[in-house]
């Protein structure tokens, strides 16, 4: 025990628990857990913001509050009592979203409750958080939420700027383009172009990450 | 009646869980290595949406939304008890996932052999709770019309597994760059589906 | 030491697990729920507003809105005015689900430097879920003041283009009425020919390139909701 508390609040391995889900251990492109519940939100880069800020704030809360009762919560019923947590934290985004920052939750409409069903946060709370300590638990929430937020972000990166021009609303592909016959691709706006950008970044990052190849 | 129809094959081809929304990518993609599972983990999820999003409607028709409770007595009418909408929904579904499980185990132990750890994880698969999200949404006017949106959502996933784990099966005997194999790919051949199915868009009934 | 597989300490966790996390609920519910509706309410207040030119902060929206909208009405099919009925707390998207005659359909009237302009709302089906929005005629009831456009779910990029500037300027000072007098609404067409909307007598404004369904849900929404309170205007006109 007594080794543990002398450990530095950012040790190696702490810091391992940060960085990586951003590359190696993504939860999108490689533990393949969570791309359901907002890929339909990365149209625009702002939602995809918004998105992951809530998935960030949900995972860390979530796995700091099952690892602070992990030692009391009943094995048989402890499923439940993971989805109720999840579920209360993304009412509560939800519901200061709703007054606060009342445009953004209407663009997210039904995504911000499918953070429940992400399959990360409960992937992770089944997976760590149930097994480890409250600082540690929460490292590995804030890094999960951004691996998964990053791979959103970079999405909507480029369906938003090849699909209208755009970023965060923004117009930034020069008019000049646009007179030289340049077009925006209508088809990067579609649903399916977040899948097939997926699969890309996946291509890009195994690529260059050749112990990431499935045989 | 015509209603019906159009919620029914709007759901299926229309709106298609997997194509249109991406929900409940995490099993899609886990258990559609063979047709078999697969076939097997849609119909669960026909199963469980069925049940789930009409038992959902009155829940949210007769205890959440603003001013359900005046049924019991009009002192009722003004509490709005919809910010526990996702808390009742998940509840619903964990329990009824609870069902089809075992109901599975005695009826077909090799089928729950093969599901494995993926049953339980309906209750997580965002398909279900989408599909009740996408229902309270909507705002159905009948009970009648929730269960077709959930038959029909579901019977839309299902063919999206279906078809993906064909597909993955025929694979395994292309030369894929080596990169791409498996997940890479699987997306990739997802989108393209999916731009199959945006071709039954518009379509009016 | 607590034995944590037991019944009796399962029910206990579950009943004390319940009982915090329904209190913690519903405590922030109701503390932000007067911010919340607040919102919807200044929300819709803006975007009647917007119909008639006054681009407002959402905050001020209130304000602004008890000093020009000068009254509310709540119409029965048949054109006579339901003075039970508070037009403001009317919901649309349940109203169009009953049959058109039990319907009430709601009806603002703004004042503007003496200008009286009639702001009617409305509520429709795009490609994928509703669409809706409010319209504002000139006194004359047949030029357009202005119009505004909102959805749940249009594809961003495309149908989702209803709620811009440059679409929704497009429908302003058009005519509700064709030559004969006829209410045919506003046509969004893809055979306009008239990108900068110059021929306002034709009852056509310009499509969106890629948004057909939605651009027609427009175009039904419209012509749907304005026939209803022809009855109201023959009256008001005699």
């Amino acid at each position: 025990m007594s080794t543990k508390e002398k450990e530095p609040i950012f040790s190696k391995k702490n810091r391992k628990l940060l960085s990586n889900p951003l590359d190696d251990d993504n939860p999108i492109t490689v533990q393949v857990l969570g791309i359901c519940s907002a890929l339909a939100i990365t149209v625009q880069l702002k939602p995809a913001i918004v998105m992951s800020i809530s998935v960030i704030v949900v995972m860390a809360a979530s796995n700091v509050i099952i690892s602070l009762l992990r030692n009391l919560i009943p094995n048989r019923i402890r499923i439940i009592v993971q989805l109720i947590v999840v579920a209360s934290m993304v009412i509560l985004v939800d519901q200061v979203l709703k007054a606060y920052a009342y445009d953004v939750s209407k663009e997210l409409s039904i995504f911000v409750g499918l953070i429940i069903t992400n399959c990360i946060v409960m992937g992770r709370l089944e997976a760590f958080a149930l097994g480890n300590g409250v600082w540690k638990s929460f490292l590995d929430g804030i890094g999960n939420a951004f691996g998964y937020g990053v791979i959103l972000i970079m999405v909507a990166f480029f369906r938003e700027l090849l699909g209208s021009g755009k970023l965060l609303g923004y117009q930034v592909v020069p008019d000049a383009f646009y007179e030289m016959g340049y077009e925006n691709n209508g088809l990067m706006l579609l649903s399916p172009m977040a899948l097939i950008t997926i699969g890309i970044i996946i291509w890009v990052q195994r690529a260059r990450n050749r112990k990431l190849i499935e045989k | 009646m015509n209603e019906y129809v159009n919620i029914f094959v709007r759901s299926i081809f229309i709106e298609n869980m997997i194509f249109a929304y991406f929900l409940g990518m995490c099993s899609y993609l886990a258990v559609s290595k063979t047709v078999k599972t697969a076939t097997g983990l849609g119909f669960a999820v026909i199963f469980v949406l069925t049940i789930t999003v009409p038992l959902n409607y009155l829940l949210d028709n007769y205890l959440l939304k603003a001013g359900a409770l005046s049924w019991i007595s009009p002192k009722y009418a003004s509490i709005d008890l919809s910010f526990l909408s996702f808390i009742m929904f998940i509840a619903v579904i964990a329990s009824m996932v609870q069902l089809v499980e075992m109901i599975v185990e005695k009826f077909s132990p090799a089928l729950y052999g093969a599901l494995g750890i993926f049953l339980p994880l309906i209750a997580v698969n965002c398909a279900i709770l989408g599909g009740s999200l996408f229902m309270q949404q909507k705002d159905f006017s009948s009970i009648g019309e929730s269960a077709v949106y959930g038959l029909g959502s579901g019977i839309g996933w299902l063919l999206a597994i279906v078809a993906i784990a064909a597909i993955r099966e025929k694979i395994t005997y292309s030369n894929v760059p080596k990169p791409l194999r498996g997940l890479g790919i699987t997306f990739i051949i997802t989108g393209l589906m999916a731009i199959g199915f945006m071709s039954f868009m518009g379509i009016k009934i | 030491m607590l034995n944590r597989d037991s019944n009796s300490y399962t029910y206990i966790f579950a009943a004390i697990m319940v009982f915090v996390v329904a209190a913690s609920l519903a405590f922030t519910a109701t503390s932000l729920k007067e911010r919340q509706d607040e919102n919807i309410k200044k929300e819709k207040m803006q975007n009647i507003l917007t119909t008639i030119g006054i681009d407002v902060d959402r905050e001020q929206a209130a304000l602004l809105y008890s000093k020009y909208i000068v009254e509310e009405l709540a119409l029965n099919s048949d054109g006579t005015i339901d003075s039970n009925v508070n037009a403001f707390e009317i919901k649309l998207s349940r109203e169009v689900k009953k049959p058109v005659d039990t319907q009430k359909f709601p009806l603002y009237i703004a004042k503007v430097d003496n200008q009286t302009f009639y702001i009617i709302p409305l509520h429709g089906a795009g490609l994928w879920n509703a669409i809706w929005g409010y319209i504002s005629l000139y006194e004359n009831k047949n030029d357009i003041k202005g119009v505004m456009f909102d959805h749940t779910g249009e594809t961003a990029g495309l149908g989702a283009e209803i709620t811009t500037d440059w679409f929704q300027k497009s429908f302003e000072n058009e005519k509700i009425f064709n030559t004969d007098n006829k209410l045919v609404g506003i046509n969004v067409s893809k055979t306009n020919n008239d990108p900068n909307g110059d021929n306002k007598n034709d009852n056509k404004v310009d499509a969106i390139a890629g948004a057909t369904i939605t651009g027609d849900g427009v175009t039904d929404m419209i012509k749907e909701r304005l026939s209803h309170y022809l009855p109201y205007f023959n009256k008001i006109n005699l």
